[in-house]
């Protein structure tokens, strides 16, 4: 019974996908593209325009004084994976060392779509803060499974699935190779070579006719778009020797690289703009804290951009605390990148990186847009209206149930 | 090309006064535990708060243009502020500098108190976290009052470089939350230093951490408990009702001792007049109470020497803890996290209890489930302290932002907060928490020189201290850049030494 109501529920949001014109408004139709006092036509779940007739019947959204901004885009987010860290029960794609089933860190075939909880209560919060596409991403072990592109609309049908490829290096990694983090190379590399020579030859692997694999039938299978250079392989590594060995490993297997976290890939800049490589960021993380990776500073993210590197900005794993991502740029500002940057970092920089057509407000893109009270950046700014594929979306929350209840006297 | 980078933002702008040189060692007045005194009944020393403010080395400063957030209800456009010997010795409308004084143009800029935070963990938890360094929580039984965050302090944690950069001027150093009783907190001035008393704040009251709630109960599960917060709250009681006995004993032993003084006084000139040349102010003293490290810190907060700071994220969990308190005969001088306090906000208004929580921290717990972004505005409205906390080393250097946000939050839903009030929770507020706000927290003339120059309202996310001044002397000045921790000295992009 519950169940019928919160589907026809789900039926009556994305029903509604009427024609809105926001008017008035700053309106940011790609970073760097700014114009003022404009209006934003869309319709059929799709962006008209700026400064183009609305059709007849339009829902008028008054933007004076207004900023509008493409939704934001998550590059890295345990949002419907996550729901509360402390509880195991609602924890879905964290992985320790080892995979409980297979005792190997080799999950290649784990499939975020398949954890993630579209109407997790996490999910609300993160769209209040202005954040309507997350990439849901495992974590832990050597390869940490596939992650899936969704928008927070309360759909349970990923914008891009399987989104990357997760594998994790450093101090993580080495965890789980014994401890070195030369083993987790190797590893990474047999695991590539094994998935190389079973999608050669599948035929034999499966007539029991082939050298022994170490990992999995599934993690074989699911390497091979990782192989082939169409999914991007999400390397999370914080130093700068692990970085440099990520990128040798894609270079010696033509593999479309992305890394997170990065705290020392400032040091690595030139190298990382060369081959192309997105790095993913969390511009706040200024500690020590690793040992491994102590030649960190505020400006990454700057230095990075400066350098020619595509940047994205991300929590890196976020949870409850999804709805930050904007200071977190507004923070990079801070720190000498460019406020154009930093908006293409938490917007088109994720999207291209997994292939979403998202981030931008030009004429035929999803329909994914914030009403800001002011600059998106700023603390005292909030998201005055979300909408996702189109659709004006509800801000109300676990949160703002609760405000309303205790609120009265 | 990064070095370039951190140093030449600002260095033009003014003519920026030295940094602090690298303080002296005192070596003049060891430190003495305060417990030794019970052995012969004294009352435990305490340096006085006073000793915070003057400060011989301190030169005079004067910041002068400078919009002015006192958080003492005042805002000064155009203001002067003059520092002299640690001290504020002018706030008001623009006035000429003293001769002599280092002047520091303030244009355009905005003028406050420095940033206290009433919980953080740093130098007991630092930065690298390495395996041999983890100070914070003494997880081998869960009441632990007699250890003390001070010695586990590592004054020269890199973290602290960073919290300084982002105006903070003064935190509380707490144990962790795995225990019931966590042991004594440490306030501290926010600057790196070579001894842990260096560190210290001048005379600041004595603090103790408790914990209530999935924390203890986590940690001591499946090693002997407590497993529930049945056993949570009875452990609390237990460990009172045996300090209240301590207490009451050196009660005793201390009326016993001064009739035993009076008595051998009055003995002794009897004495002087025998001539037989028998004494009878011989008799034995009392016995003395053996000093108990754990109870002392218990009987302390007893006596109310010792301020009680809760970690307690569920309504129904600080009421329990009030209802320890009441029974037991103490005051909680704060709760901390706290997410819940809009539900019993009446409760905690009528009890005069501070609250510090976070601006927007929720759900990563069960206890933390029902945290909202308006917790701090609503407690406020209420007529509770409230404090922005940061409880992170990350979050501690930007607490003027956290701060911005959950102002935002009561503005948004109509509980207005003003820049004041907002203010206060990182600064007044917590200063009362730690029980230093006789002295500092606020901008008035006799108050110590906590002070920090912001690029522009604190309260925004591109906001950026540029110079913090401690006790009348530079700490931090972004023209020059950061300060290199020994830790990172010839291996860090804040050790100019190397490209």
């Amino acid at each position: 019974m519950k169940g019928a109501v919160l589907v026809v529920a789900f039926v009556a949001t994305t029903a509604a996908a009427e024609p809105i014109a926001i008017v008035g408004a700053k309106v940011h139709v790609k970073p760097g593209q700014v114009l003022d006092n404009a209006s934003l036509v869309i319709d059929k779940g799709r962006i008209v325009g700026v400064n183009v007739p609305a059709p007849k019947g339009a829902k008028v959204i008054d933007g004076k004084g207004k900023v509008v901004t493409a939704g934001l885009v998550e590059a890295l987010s345990g949002v419907g994976l996550v729901n509360v860290d402390l509880e195991p029960q609602i924890v879905d794609g964290r992985f320790g060392p080892l995979d409980p089933v297979h005792a190997d860190p080799v999950h290649a075939g784990y499939d975020a779509r398949d954890g993630f909880d579209p109407r997790a209560v996490t999910v609300p919060v993160a769209r209040g803060g202005g954040v309507t596409t997350v990439i849901a991403a495992p974590a832990g072990g050597l390869f940490a499974g596939r992650s899936a592109a969704f928008a927070l609309d309360g759909g349970a049908t990923p914008v891009r699935a399987p989104a990357a490829m997760h594998v994790e290096l450093g101090a993580g990694g080495a965890t789980a190779t014994g401890g070195s983090r030369g083993m987790g190379i190797e590893l990474l590399r047999e695991v590539l070579d094994d998935a190389r020579a079973y999608g050669k030859d599948r035929a034999s692997y499966e007539r029991n006719a082939k050298r022994r694999l170490i990992a999995d039938r599934l993690d074989l299978e699911a390497l091979q778009p990782v192989l082939a250079g169409k999914l991007p392989l999400v390397v999370y590594a914080e130093a700068e020797a692990d970085i440099r060995a990520a990128l040798r490993v894609a270079a010696d297997y033509k593999l479309a690289l992305a890394i997170a976290g990065g705290t020392e890939a400032w040091r690595v800049a030139p190298e990382l703009a060369r081959a192309k490589v997105t790095v993913i960021v969390d511009p706040t993380a200024n500690l020590p804290s690793n040992l491994e990776a102590s030649a960190v500073h505020d400006d990454n993210a700057a230095v990075l951009d400066k350098a020619g590197v595509t940047v994205a900005i991300s929590t890196l794993g976020g949870t409850n605390g999804a709805r930050v991502l904007r200071q977190l740029a507004g923070n990079a500002v801070a720190h000498g990148m460019p406020w154009a940057r930093a908006l293409a970092a938490i917007t088109t920089s994720a999207a291209a990186l997994y292939g979403i057509a998202r981030g931008t407000l030009e004429k035929g893109a999803v329909a994914d847009v914030v009403v800001w009270s002011g600059d998106p950046f700023e603390t005292s700014t909030g998201a005055d209206v979300v909408i996702i594929g189109g659709v004006v979306q509800s801000l109300e929350s676990h949160q703002t149930k609760l405000f309303e209840r205790y609120r009265k006297r | 090309m990064r070095v370039v980078l951190v140093i030449c933002l600002v260095a033009c702008k003014h003519a920026a006064p030295k940094a602090a040189e690298e303080p002296k060692l005192d070596f003049s007045a060891p430190w003495v535990d305060p417990e030794k005194f019970w052995i012969t009944g004294a009352p435990p020393p305490s340096r006085p708060l006073s000793d915070a403010l003057a400060n011989a080395n301190a030169p005079t400063i004067a910041i002068t243009g400078a919009t002015i957030l006192t958080a003492a209800g005042k805002r000064i456009d155009n203001g002067t502020i003059v520092l002299e010997k640690g001290a504020i010795k002018y706030v008001g409308a623009s006035a000429p500098a003293p001769a002599g004084a280092i002047v520091v143009d303030g244009k355009g800029k905005v003028v406050t108190p420095g940033i206290i935070d009433a919980h953080s963990h740093l130098g007991v938890y630092p930065a690298p976290a390495g395996k041999g360094n983890a100070e914070g929580n003494e997880m081998v039984g869960p009441v632990t009052p007699q250890v003390r965050a001070e010695y586990g302090y590592w004054p020269q944690d890199p973290q602290i470089e960073r919290a300084l950069a982002g105006g903070v001027t003064t935190a509380l150093i707490l144990p962790g939350s795995a225990n019931l009783i966590g042991g004594r907190g440490f306030t501290v001035v926010m600057r790196p230093a070579r001894t842990a008393r260096e560190a210290a704040f001048p005379g600041a009251p004595s603090t103790v951490k408790m914990a209530c709630g999935e924390n203890p109960k986590r940690t001591y599960a499946e090693k002997g408990g407590p497993q529930t917060r049945m056993a949570e709250y009875a452990a609390f009681r237990a460990a009172f009702a045996e300090a209240q006995a301590y207490a009451a004993k050196q009660g005793a032993y201390v009326k016993a001792r001064a009739i035993w003084e009076d008595k051998r006084k009055r003995a002794a000139t009897q004495d002087a007049k025998r001539k037989d040349g028998k004494t009878i102010a011989g008799e034995g003293a009392p016995e003395v109470v053996p000093v108990d490290l754990k109870l002392e810190t218990l009987a302390g907060v007893l006596r109310g020497d010792v301020l009680v700071q809760i970690h307690c994220y569920r309504a129904d969990e600080m009421a329990q803890m009030i209802a320890v308190a009441d029974e037991m005969g103490f005051r909680i001088r704060s709760f901390h996290h706290a997410l819940e306090g809009y539900k019993i906000r009446e409760l905690l208004a009528a009890k005069q209890i501070a609250v510090n929580t976070w601006a927007d921290w929720w759900g990563f717990k069960l206890e933390a489930y029902d945290g909202i972004p308006e917790n701090a505005a609503m407690l406020t409205e209420q007529g509770v302290r409230v404090t922005i906390h940061s409880d992170s080393a990350i979050g501690i250097q930007r607490l003027n932002q956290e701060a911005g946000k959950a102002q935002a939050a009561g503005n948004r839903v109509g509980i207005q907060i003003d820049d004041n009030t907002a203010l206060r929770w990182i600064t007044a507020n917590p200063a009362y928490v730690l029980g230093i706000d006789s002295v500092t927290g606020t901008l008035e003339v006799g108050k110590r020189a906590d002070v920090v120059l912001w690029n522009t309202s604190p309260f925004s996310v591109y906001a950026r201290a540029e110079l913090v001044i401690e006790n009348g002397q530079v700490a931090y000045d972004k023209a020059k850049g950061m300060r290199a921790s020994d830790y990172e000295l010839g291996d860090s992009p804040l050790d100019r030494s190397k490209p």
